[in-house]
């Protein structure tokens, strides 16, 4: 079970990394990308877009995180 | 993406062993995989050095010996597994997970550049390793002399080079060009190894950080660019997208270090552009 649950953290960690919501913001923004692609609606666009929503984002949340004074 | 063009060879580019046209994406994947193989390969260096030093170099060198096995192994049977998954799907999912990747380390990069992350020290690295290394007792198992130095140097080059063997598929399925691919990851092997023997110590000066900025934006506007293809989507201008994405992503990131390291209080890792030395 340990050696499982280690299995299963390794590749969370390999593949999501220190924030989830990069992950989960580029599987929506594919899944948008396709349904615009799927109605034949210019969708080029939109993987650019939220890349740098996701980056720019996540960034803002850790320089908040790391600016943080810490706990008296 | 990767087009190889039979034929005679246009000027700005070069021919193959077949006389086949090499194009300019062809020159990016290459890039792409020598300077994430590079930036793996200091790490795992810092390591097998720490392992070797202290401890015992035939048990590290095995070690290594054994760590690239397994990573050739993954590539043996994963690698053609991968380039038999129709294109489009192949694209969607490995463009969405080159997306993340690359968005994680840029992520990483902009914060260390703009000093709110500490640097990735390799001196400080391998003097932990180092203490840990000898604080443990000597011991062999099986024909390995001493296994605490077996493990160090194996763990230390599968995990690092995993990510590099997972560029190395994806890019090279993605592109018809696993042996461009590979040619660019054995390439950057070989420097480190050669700067890590000559310098006989953790590769400190090698400027890790700009170089993971630099993969960032790469793997970021490959996977922009195979995720939107997959998803159905068609690139204006066409493969030449690719060239404006990563310049894009380029000044985007940069401005970002630069808007961060304005408002940020300044700390002596990001008093000048030379913070981003070591990742």
């Amino acid at each position: 079970m340990r050696a499982l649950r280690g299995f299963f953290a390794f590749w969370y960690d390999f593949i999501v990394g220190d924030d989830a919501t990069i992950a989960i913001g580029v599987v929506i923004a594919l899944a948008l990308t396709a349904l615009l692609a799927h109605h034949h609606t210019t969708a080029w666009w939109l993987l650019p877009v939220a890349a740098l929503v996701l980056l720019l984002s996540s960034i803002a949340r850790a320089a908040r995180a790391e600016r943080k004074p810490p706990p008296r | 993406m990767l087009q190889v063009h039979p034929g005679v060879a246009a000027p700005g580019s070069i021919a193959d062993n077949g006389g086949r046209e090499v194009d300019v994406s062809t020159w990016l994947l290459v890039l792409s995989v020598f300077l994430a193989c590079a930036v793996e390969g200091v790490e795992a260096t810092t390591i097998v050095l720490a392992a070797g030093t202290t401890r015992d170099w035939r048990s590290a060198l095995t070690g290594v010996g054994a760590g690239i096995a397994v990573l050739a192994v993954i590539v043996a049977i994963l690698g053609p597994a991968i380039t038999a998954i129709p294109l489009s799907a192949l694209r969607l999912v490995v463009g969405g997970l080159l997306l993340i990747f690359g968005l994680q380390w840029l992520r990483k990069a902009i914060l260390r550049a703009s000093g709110l992350k500490a640097l990735h020290d390799e001196e400080a690295i391998y003097a932990r390793q180092v203490a840990a290394a000898r604080e443990v007792a000597t011991g062999g198992r099986y024909a390995i002399p001493d296994w605490y130095a077996f493990t160090l140097s194996f763990k230390g080059v599968v995990l690092e080079g995993l990510e590099v063997v997972f560029i190395v598929i994806t890019f090279g399925a993605n592109q018809h060009g696993i042996g461009w691919a590979v040619v660019g990851a054995v390439a950057a092997i070989v420097v480190v190894v050669a700067a890590g023997v000559a310098v006989r110590g953790p590769l400190a000066r090698v400027p890790e950080n700009t170089l993971k900025f630099a993969v960032g934006v790469m793997l970021t506007s490959f996977g922009m660019f195979w995720g939107a293809e997959g998803a159905g989507a068609h690139w204006p201008g066409s493969d030449a997208a690719i060239l404006a994405l990563i310049a894009t992503t380029l000044v985007v990131s940069l401005a970002t270090v630069g808007a961060l390291r304005l408002s940020a209080p300044r700390t002596e890792s990001s008093d000048s552009p030379t913070a981003m030395k070591v990742s």
